[in-house]
């Protein structure tokens, strides 16, 4: 195994380093769809997938690949990979709170934990960095965070935590980053694209 | 006949004996028949991330809905961490004791400084 990362490391220098793939994961309604799309709209002018309040309105990653960050004058190329939200729990009953007919509900409980698995397997097999998004007006220190920070630092993956959402009132950007303090964290507004440089700039500096 | 919820408890001894797909097996086929399962040395994060993934390849519409989890851990282990921030000491635990139920039978399972609460409920 050693031998075989020191050739990929030996041809990774000989030919330029490859493009990394970047995994947004979090909780559901972190945000990480709103900053996936503000992140490939800024690059590209284009967006990566549909928002909404419904919790799992993505069921299936999405990537988009050779998205260029620029920051502080250096380039740095990555696909980026949004995921459904992480959770251990999954009733198709909270979808008819959003007014779905039971069909659409089941159908959509069926695609959420399919994504999910999928999601997690990405993340032992394929994913080379995690943009993991959390929505400053939670409480940071829910299981399902503790657990996925836990399996990206045992991946020994570089990490960086979006304190999202932080033109809401209710808002507490500090709590993530005292809950955080091994990990970069920026605070940043996925919907407003309040300080997005910073998080380009951690981009390049962490991924690269 | 005795109502309640049967709450199975595996030592360390029995899960260092075990595979991780042995130990995820269990807790699954535990969790589905409604019994809360504690683990006296939690599984390690790749054992998590395992078990989430087999958890959602399980649930379905109308039965199965998923697992509430929760971890005590330990204050052994290298140094940095989440844990050490949430537990103090400076330590990186290897997890020492975690708690898994059903969703719909586990309704509340919250962890404060140095104790896990859970409310179970018999299944309907």
């Amino acid at each position: 195994m050693a031998v075989m990362m020191r050739i990929k490391g030996f041809f990774s220098k000989l030919f330029g380093k490859k493009r990394s793939r970047v995994g947004i994961y979090g909780p559901p309604n972190a945000g990480k769809t709103t900053l996936a799309n503000r992140i490939v709209r800024d690059v590209t002018g284009e967006a990566i997938g549909p928002v909404s309040e419904v919790p799992h309105e993505t069921r299936r990653a999405r990537r988009k690949e050779g998205v260029e960050i620029n920051s502080g004058g250096s380039k740095l190329l990555i696909d980026i990979v949004d995921t459904p939200g992480v959770t251990t729990k999954i009733d198709y009953h909270e979808f008819l709170e959003y007014g779905m007919d039971q069909d659409e509900a089941v159908a959509r409980a069926r695609e959420a934990t399919e994504g999910v698995a999928e999601a997690m397997h990405w993340l032992r097999e394929d994913i080379d960095g995690v943009i993991y998004v959390l929505d400053s007006t939670q409480d940071p220190f829910m299981h399902v965070n503790i657990m996925m920070i836990g399996i990206i630092e045992s991946r020994k993956l570089p990490v960086i935590i979006v304190a999202n959402k932080i033109d809401l009132p209710d808002a507490a950007p500090q709590r993530i980053r005292s809950a955080f303090p091994q990990h970069p964290v920026v605070m940043v507004s996925g919907l407003e694209g309040n300080n997005m440089d910073d998080l380009y700039g951690k981009i390049s500096e962490v991924f690269r | 006949m005795i109502q309640g919820v049967q709450i199975d408890m595996l030592s360390s001894d029995r899960l260092s004996r075990m595979t991780s797909m042995e130990k995820i097996r269990l807790i699954l086929d535990d969790v589905r028949q409604g019994y809360i399962v504690v683990l006296e040395k939690g599984l390690t994060p790749e054992e998590q991330g395992k078990l989430l993934e087999s958890t959602m390849m399980e649930i379905s519409p109308g039965g199965f809905s998923g697992i509430e989890i929760e971890t005590y851990p330990s204050t052994s282990g290298s140094e940095g961490g989440l844990f050490s921030k949430l537990f103090g000491g400076g330590k990186t635990p290897a997890g020492r004791l975690m708690v898994i139920g059903p969703v719909d039978q586990l309704k509340m399972l919250t962890r404060e400084k140095d104790r896990l609460i859970a409310w179970a409920s018999a299944a309907q």
